[in-house]
């Protein structure tokens, strides 16, 4: 317990648990976006494909900045994902099958790459992140991010939600889709780059996918899905770097390991949707064929 | 609606005094290289509901979504009240088939009847007490009251239409353009949908409708415009859909016929 209270008072734990919950908030917040958009395995394929990119920015400009990262991350996500698009159209392979070959593929080139411009346990943090190597500048950037996205995305939530919902129905009543499209892509990439570094590529989409799915199974509220995610994200993020402690386990993993059993417990509890009302199918009847 | 200066208290809020007209002229779609729609021209107005028929690739939903705005035309013009129906989009209201729609998404019938204001509303402007009005018209219209706070999927297939509907009107819409409404419902939802139809285009506005059954087209529907790609006929509907007209837009055909081998 004194060892416990001893980590809690040196300052790059302090920055590491105050990244956490702003990571987890944003991520927490976009999670809903990534449930409604029904796009948790493309997302992850993302995730992974920022590794690439972010591995071949430093490789060419010799620094990890987070914009390049984001730069980075970008343009390797734009490759495969319309690289995967492009396929799809002009031959008979599946797109999830042109995806999944494509992201592994530019995967395999990151690790590669990595090699030549770190050491192999930097790897293990490009990997899974290291949220104890935060430093104050990316604090600041963390927070930039949040508040960036944050504000964007409740300022355009009416027409990204309507788009999420049916694009043509937005495209008919006037929505610009093809903008809000782009605007969720983009924010959503930018929600992973900042999380990159707490979790890693392989782990991020972790917490960009459990915090929404956790609330969804509760509610039908469009609005708590977003900021019950954030909420949820933020806390289990602070619960993952504070349970690392004792436990004394990476921290990332930590992280995404509290998400996975909060999702669970909630599959449990959760009456109206999740297992339990399979459950009891026999003792009420469906909703849905009750007039 | 910005010529139907009604309050709550008329009977009849949206009849209409002038007839707004929608006119096709020479409507063609490609996708690719295929040619879905060739040279569609047809007039109607306000007040009418219009089964939209043909055989399966013969262009329907190509149609709907079409003058909804959705597809580009590669030529041929749409006119509502004698301007581009672009200018007019928020009178225009698209219902995607039933297949189309992510059921699972956490809305309720309320919250989908309320996304109906957007056009009116845009992405910032504030839901007023007025907005409220409509949309609590709007649902009591479609008898929706008792199930506002269910998500999507939990309602039968004759409520989803509803649901749709009441989005619609809630949009204040002139012109519905729906993708097989009948579609899966048993007869007594059919009827009553038919029902509420009637009720949407005597309030004076035009409703186009998709519409694969053609034992129940003619009852449904005012008139009916036949199409196999192109126009094959168009006018009240008992006399369009009769045999010899069926029989030439039913007929097989090549399936690409626009593919060129020879000029």
């Amino acid at each position: 317990m004194t060892a416990l209270l001893e980590t809690l008072d040196t300052p790059f734990f302090q920055r590491a648990l105050l990244a956490a919950v702003v990571i987890g908030f944003t991520n927490g917040f976009f999670s809903g976006f990534v449930l409604l958009r029904r796009s948790a395995l493309s997302m992850g394929a993302i995730s992974h494909t920022m590794l690439p990119g972010i591995a071949a920015v430093v490789l060419i400009t010799g620094v990890l900045t987070q914009w390049g990262a984001f730069i980075g991350a970008m343009i390797a996500a734009l490759i495969v994902g319309l690289g995967s698009v492009a396929v799809a159209r002009r031959s008979r392979i599946p797109q999830g099958t042109a995806l999944a070959i494509f992201f592994t593929t530019a995967f395999a080139a990151g690790v590669i790459i990595q090699r030549h411009i770190g050491t192999a346990a930097e790897l293990e943090d490009w990997l899974f992140g290291n949220i104890l190597a935060v430093s104050d500048s990316d604090l600041w950037v963390f927070l930039g991010i949040a508040t960036a996205t944050l504000t964007l995305s409740t300022l355009f939530m009416r027409p990204l939600l309507i788009t999420l919902f049916e694009p043509h129905v937005a495209a008919a009543q006037g929505v610009p889709v093809r903008t809000m499209q782009y605007l969720l892509f983009g924010m959503l990439i930018f929600a992973l780059v900042a999380s990159f570094q707490v979790l890693g590529s392989v782990l991020s989409i972790g917490l960009l996918v459990a915090p929404a799915a956790i609330v969804s199974l509760f509610t039908n509220k469009t609005t708590l899905l977003f900021w019950g995610g954030g909420i949820i994200g933020a806390a289990g993020a602070a619960a993952g770097v504070l349970l690392s402690v004792p436990t004394q386990t990476p921290t990332g993993p930590t992280i995404v390991i509290v998400q996975g059993a909060l999702f669970i417990i909630a599959c449990l509890l959760s009456a109206r949707y999740g297992l339990r009302r399979h459950l009891s199918i026999s003792l009420k009847p469906n909703p849905k064929y009750t007039q | 609606m910005t010529d139907c200066h009604h309050d709550a208290g008329h009977d009849c809020p949206h009849q209409h005094h002038h007839h707004h007209e929608l006119v096709l002229d020479g409507v063609s779609v490609s996708y690719h290289k295929t040619e879905a729609l060739k040279d569609i021209s047809f007039a109607t107005s306000c007040g009418n509901s219009v089964a939209l028929v043909g055989p399966n690739g013969a262009g329907k939903s190509t149609l709907l979504k079409t003058i909804a705005g959705l597809l580009r035309r590669s030529s041929g013009s749409i006119l509502w009240r004698g301007e581009p129906v672009r200018k007019w989009s928020r009178e225009f209201a698209y219902l995607p088939q039933i297949e189309e729609v992510n059921w699972d998404f956490p809305i309720t019938v309320r919250g989908m009847v309320e996304m109906g204001r957007y056009p009116h509303l845009g992405p910032w402007r504030k839901y007023s007490d007025h907005d409220e009005d409509i949309v609590k018209q709007a649902m009591a219209l479609m008898h929706l009251e008792d199930l506002q706070h269910r998500q999507i999927r939990e309602l039968s297939g004759g409520q989803q239409q509803r649901a749709f509907l009441a989005r619609s009107l809630a949009q204040e819409a002139h012109v519905l353009l729906l993708d097989e409404p009948f579609a899966g419902l048993d007869r007594d939802h059919s009827a009553q949908l038919a029902e509420l139809l009637r009720g949407i285009t005597l309030e004076g506005r035009l409703v186009i409708a998709s519409h694969h059954d053609l034992n129940t087209a003619a009852t449904i529907f005012d008139d009916a415009l036949l199409i196999h790609r192109e126009v094959i006929a168009f006018g009240p509907a008992r006399q369009t859909l009769d045999e010899a007209n069926l029989k030439i837009a039913y007929a097989p055909r090549p399936s690409a016929p626009s593919i060129t081998l020879a000029h």
